[in-house]
């Protein structure tokens, strides 16, 4: 296990055995930025690297496997758990959104694999984050009910595509291209130096986070305990199958396969809330912070390691 | 010292909400407010503000009782049925009544 598993798993059971232990908020929003604008700036400089022409194809599918996401979690949650439109909608959008620190946590595992990826991987984060959010909001308003024609598109774009989470991945991606390797090497130690460490204070606090909503987990029963475990397998299995058809390497396949079976805890809770204010958000954040986001940074992560390899001898 | 009787409106809610009462109390006739940052836990579970989706704000508003009731009433009818939100008003005693 991953040395930075470890500090979150600190933060869990500090929070389970009731430690009054908790990170400053400016910190934690501190922290966010830096492992934001970090993960920007490194695939920035490697996208600087490649042809357009040879990541744009890619970039079309990864948007496209994220808002195809939602549109298959949409009917599970509907008929199975006969769960209401709005919460449907919510949960299937958080859940084809992405979270960046899965990502992260997933890197540093390839990383200390030595297993190579795509570098400029960090662009299909960015772009992985908006398309099910909006797929989330048309699916809660498709019903035909009497508020279908209330959707603040105004505020709910704002929301997604000004969020700090995309305005700090692109920018850092903006960065990292125009000033290109060269020109970040006298930055280097605090943006790619101290990423690890970073992440795993960060970590802790996720732990804590995470911890903090079993209470949310326990009220809403097994089926979305169920749902927060086998949605991220199933998302993860169908983008093993679209990383190969894109011809993704061993290691990109399986951060893609990561990124499907995250779910956001950013950028979704703060547009759906907006959004789709019928929604009950302690659904969604349970599922998402409660279970899947524990899930994949201790089990997910290797196991998806594993599709990767499999996907890869397959052919 | 002589005060002018104002009332105060006071507004503890998710802060998700913030752009969106700050754009309301101005548009139905508020002459300037005040956001903080809070803690608290009611109805919809506690609110530790650990984490972006669970911060809460605490909005005051200063106004004439005309103003305040068109802010509240409004508040009530678009936010209340589906956020954590708590409002109550309180009389208040303002110096400069112009300012408000």
């Amino acid at each position: 296990m991953d040395v930075v598993v470890l500090f979150f798993l600190l933060g869990v059971v500090a929070r389970l055995l009731g430690s009054d232990l908790r990170l400053p908020e400016a910190l934690y929003e501190t922290l966010s930025i830096y492992l934001l604008l970090a993960i920007g700036l490194r695939g920035g400089a490697e996208l600087a690297e490649q042809p357009i022409a040879a990541v744009a194809p890619q970039a079309l599918a990864v948007m496209v496997l994220g808002a195809a996401l939602p549109l298959i979690a949409f009917p599970i949650l509907r008929r199975v758990g006969r769960m209401n439109r709005f919460d449907s909608a919510a949960l299937a959008a958080h859940y084809g959104s992405v979270s960046v620190v899965t990502f992260a946590v997933a890197v540093a595992y390839l990383v200390e694999r030595q297993v190579a990826y795509e570098p400029h991987f960090p662009l299909f984060v960015a772009l992985m984050e908006a398309p099910a959010i909006v797929v989330g909001v048309l699916l809660a308003r498709s019903g035909g009910d009497v508020r279908s024609g209330s959707i603040n598109w105004g505020a709910t774009l704002h929301e997604v595509l000004l969020g700090k989470s995309i305005v700090l991945l692109l920018g850092g991606l903006a960065i990292g291209w125009i000033a290109g390797h060269e020109a970040l090497k006298p930055i280097e130690g605090l943006w790619f130096g101290l990423f690890k460490g970073v992440l795993a204070l960060f970590l802790l606090e996720m732990g804590l986070v995470a911890a903090s909503r079993i209470g949310e987990v326990r009220r809403y029963g097994v089926f979305l305990a169920a749902f927060g475990v086998l949605m991220p397998l199933v998302s993860a299995t169908i983008a093993v199958g679209v990383a190969r058809a894109m011809g993704l390497s061993t290691g990109g396949t399986m951060l893609l396969a990561t990124l499907g079976a995250s779910a956001s805890y950013i950028a979704a809770p703060a547009a759906l809330r907006i959004a789709v204010p019928e929604a009950n958000p302690a659904l969604s954040i349970g599922a998402s912070l409660g279970i899947t986001f524990p899930f994949n940074v201790t089990l997910g992560i290797p196991l998806y390691y594993r599709l990767a390899q499999w996907g890869a001898a397959a052919g | 010292m002589q005060t002018h009787a104002k009332k105060l409106l006071v507004v503890i809610t998710e802060a998700a909400l913030e752009k969106l009462l700050v754009r309301d109390v101005r548009t139905l006739g508020a002459h300037g407010y005040t956001v903080c940052d809070v803690r608290g836990g009611g109805e919809h579970g506690d609110r530790e503000a650990e984490w972006e989706g669970n911060r809460s704000i605490r909005l005051e508003v200063i106004a004439d009782e005309p103003v305040c009731a068109r802010i509240a009433e409004h508040i009530l009818a678009t936010y209340c049925p589906n956020f954590a939100l708590s409002m109550f008003v309180a009389d208040c005693g303002v110096l400069r009544a112009h300012k408000f």
